[in-house]
């Protein structure tokens, strides 16, 4: 029984181990979103303010590097959600001549590094004398975010009951109705995800976008060029609005998919 | 043993002709469904019975349009529907699973088939409340499907089907997912509510129970073929093969050689006064196998020899005895090492007839005998 106590305990310690090591980096950022530093460096803690929130878009090229990033990232996740939408539901629902060679392609789109992504992107633009900027980079994203969607929604798919299509069907839908007014609404919660993820995926993306940027600035790229000469604060509060605007995210999602209670 | 549909119509509600259907496995057909002619007639409440892979699921898919023909045409009021889209069919299915639309409420989902048919929101309105009542379900509108017991869910899915007034309402084994008190209750349920509106039923299952218990007619299936076909009575009463008395409640079977045969009767001598009397159509040839079949229900079981015996007769050893609160099963081995199944009312003794090691006669009258396959 002591003993159990004691296993009790270490679990306890050990947890609050993880929960540190995952939070204490973001804790730092949103901490230092608070500093008054007196140089260049945000690095040591020199006294608390909130100007940082009120000058938060006072640096142009930050703003305008975070403006191309949302919209790369608002087109990536719905270019990328509807394309993947389509192949998953594909992929779960039919058996169809080609659709081993797509999954591996999915597959090596998700799993090959993106070095290699970035450099072949590059020569492929050059190539075809396209030029550089938030299109490439656009479709650059939507290439390699579209097979998480496809993934998250083939696995919704296969477990749906093929029955109620044919229910749709017995009831007199068309295989088009079939789909909107069944399918779809039932799937929508991981097409939703898709997105998310692929949103999520785009906007801190750094190797592929560096390569496919050309001289355009977003807002991972600002911020590594910034590096060498001190980040301003403003990175912090950006970073801190992004992180609270997807825990907003995670909660309502949580919220909205939590069972309501059984009567019966 | 083709009997008539009950209710005459111009046209059979629905009509298989000639119908074949093999499935392609590995690339070799499979037959599904072998050969079926049958006429389902109007507002009757027509049972498929067998087991599981029998060709009953396969025969209601194809009217529903989920499966077609590899031969042969399935006609639905006289008019031929091979080969037309499931969406364009007039007929409604009940799904073993419900298939209910878990992101719709129950009225939604009761209303999908009407808003599909574009029928004026009133008229929805008026004919979803109606049919909510027609199952018990008045109150419940606003509810989601997850929400609801399996009992409720299957009342769900039984109006969405019935709303749209079809020309036959499809249910495959839809109270396979129930407790057995609920599933009775359903059965009345049904039956009701089937005299209620009118239409014709066609009943998936392999429950026997349930297939006596709410069908005007009943097609025994095995390996694609129809074995039987005829009322709940003459399914039970008179199976016409072995199968059929195998499948359908507990048969014995004996076998024997026909002693002699008159005015419509067989017998079948076991020697020392030991004897099967069965009925059979026309005459049977002295020396001909015969396989009898008696249901356990009809057996009288004594300790001693009964005199003035008319029917059958036989004599063997009591090797079990199980007791079934309203009867009392016996399993009696025969001199000639067949095993025979008494069911015996406890309608009078709290005692026991017979136990274990006892020697009894069994009897019968002629005409609870029945031979198969003659």
């Amino acid at each position: 029984m002591r003993l159990r106590i004691g296993g009790d305990r270490l679990l306890h310690v050990y947890t609050w181990i993880l929960i540190a090591w995952l939070v204490l980096p973001i804790a730092v950022m949103i901490l230092f979103g608070f500093n008054d530093p007196q140089g260049r460096y945000n690095q040591t803690w020199q006294g608390f303010t909130l100007k940082w929130y009120g000058e938060v878009f006072a640096l142009e090229a930050l703003t305008d590097a975070l403006v191309v990033s949302l919209l790369v990232a608002v087109a990536t996740a719905l270019i990328a959600g509807a394309l993947g939408t389509g192949i998953g539901y594909a992929l779960g629902r039919w058996q169809f001549r080609g659709a081993g060679a797509l999954n591996l392609l999915m597959f090596a789109a998700i799993a090959s590094p993106e070095l290699v992504m970035g450099s072949s992107l590059l020569s492929l633009f050059v190539s075809l004398g396209a030029p550089l900027g938030p299109v490439s980079i656009t479709i650059a994203h939507v290439m390699f975010s579209v097979s998480f969607v496809a993934v998250v929604v083939r696995a919704r798919v296969v477990t749906l009951d093929r029955s109620l299509e044919e229910a749709a069907a017995d009831l007199g839908a068309s295989g088009w109705t079939t789909f909107w007014k069944v399918i779809f609404p039932i799937i929508l919660p991981a097409i939703l995800s898709g997105v998310m993820l692929a949103f999520a995926l785009s906007i801190d993306d750094f190797v592929i976008t560096n390569f496919t940027a050309g001289t355009t600035q977003t807002f991972p790229l600002w911020i590594w060029g910034s590096t060498r000469v001190g980040l301003p604060p403003q990175v912090n509060v950006m970073g801190t609005m992004i992180f609270a605007g997807g825990v907003l995210l995670a909660v309502l999602s949580n919220v909205r998919s939590r069972p309501r209670r059984k009567t019966a | 043993m083709t009997t008539s549909p009950p209710k005459s119509a111009a046209h059979p509600a629905i009509e298989f002709v000639g119908v074949r259907k093999d499935y392609l496995s590995h690339g070799e057909a499979v037959p599904a469904v072998r050969s079926l002619d049958l006429a389902i007639g109007q507002g009757e409440f027509f049972s498929l019975l067998g087991p599981s892979g029998c060709g009953k699921t396969t025969t209601m898919r194809m009217v529903a349009g989920f499966e077609e023909p590899t031969a042969g045409r399935v006609m639905l009021d006289g008019r031929d529907v091979t080969g037309v889209a499931p969406n364009k069919r007039d007929v409604n299915m009940v799904f073993q699973s419900y298939a209910l639309f878990p992101h719709l409420t129950v009225r939604q989902n009761v209303a999908f088939g009407l808003e599909r048919k574009k029928v004026a929101k009133a008229e929805i309105t008026r004919r979803v409340g109606e049919m909510l009542e027609i199952v018990s379900l008045t109150g419940m509108e606003k509810r989601q499907p997850r929400e609801m017991s399996g009992g409720q869910q299957q009342r769900v899915a039984l109006a969405r089907a019935l709303v749209n007034h079809p020309r036959a309402l499809l249910l495959d084994e839809p109270l396979g997912a129930l407790d057995l008190k609920l599933r009775q209750q359903m059965q009345i349920e049904l039956k009701r509510i089937q005299r209620e509106v009118g239409i014709t039923f066609v009943y998936v299952t392999h429950d026997q129970g349930e297939a006596l218990t709410m069908s005007d007619r009943i097609a025994v299936m095995n390996s694609g073929l129809i074995e039987q076909l005829g009322s709940p009575r003459d399914i039970y009463e008179r199976p016409s093969t072995r199968f059929v008395a195998g499948f359908i409640g507990t048969s014995n079977l004996i076998d024997g050689r026909v002693s002699w045969a008159d005015q419509g009767y067989a017998v079948i001598d076991k020697g020392s006064g030991e004897r099967v009397v069965v009925p059979v159509p026309g005459t049977v040839p002295v020396g001909r196998d015969l396989e009898v079949s008696v249901r356990p229900e009809k057996i009288d079981l004594h300790r001693t020899l009964p005199s003035g015996v008319t029917g059958s007769l036989l004599s063997g050893t009591v090797t079990e005895v199980v007791y079934h609160g309203t009867s009392t099963n016996y399993t009696v081995a025969t001199s000639d090492g067949t095993d025979l199944v008494v069911f015996d009312q406890n309608a009078h003794d709290a005692e026991d007839v017979a136990s274990r090691g006892e020697r009894v006669f069994l009897t019968w009258a002629p005409q609870h005998s029945y031979p198969i396959g003659v």
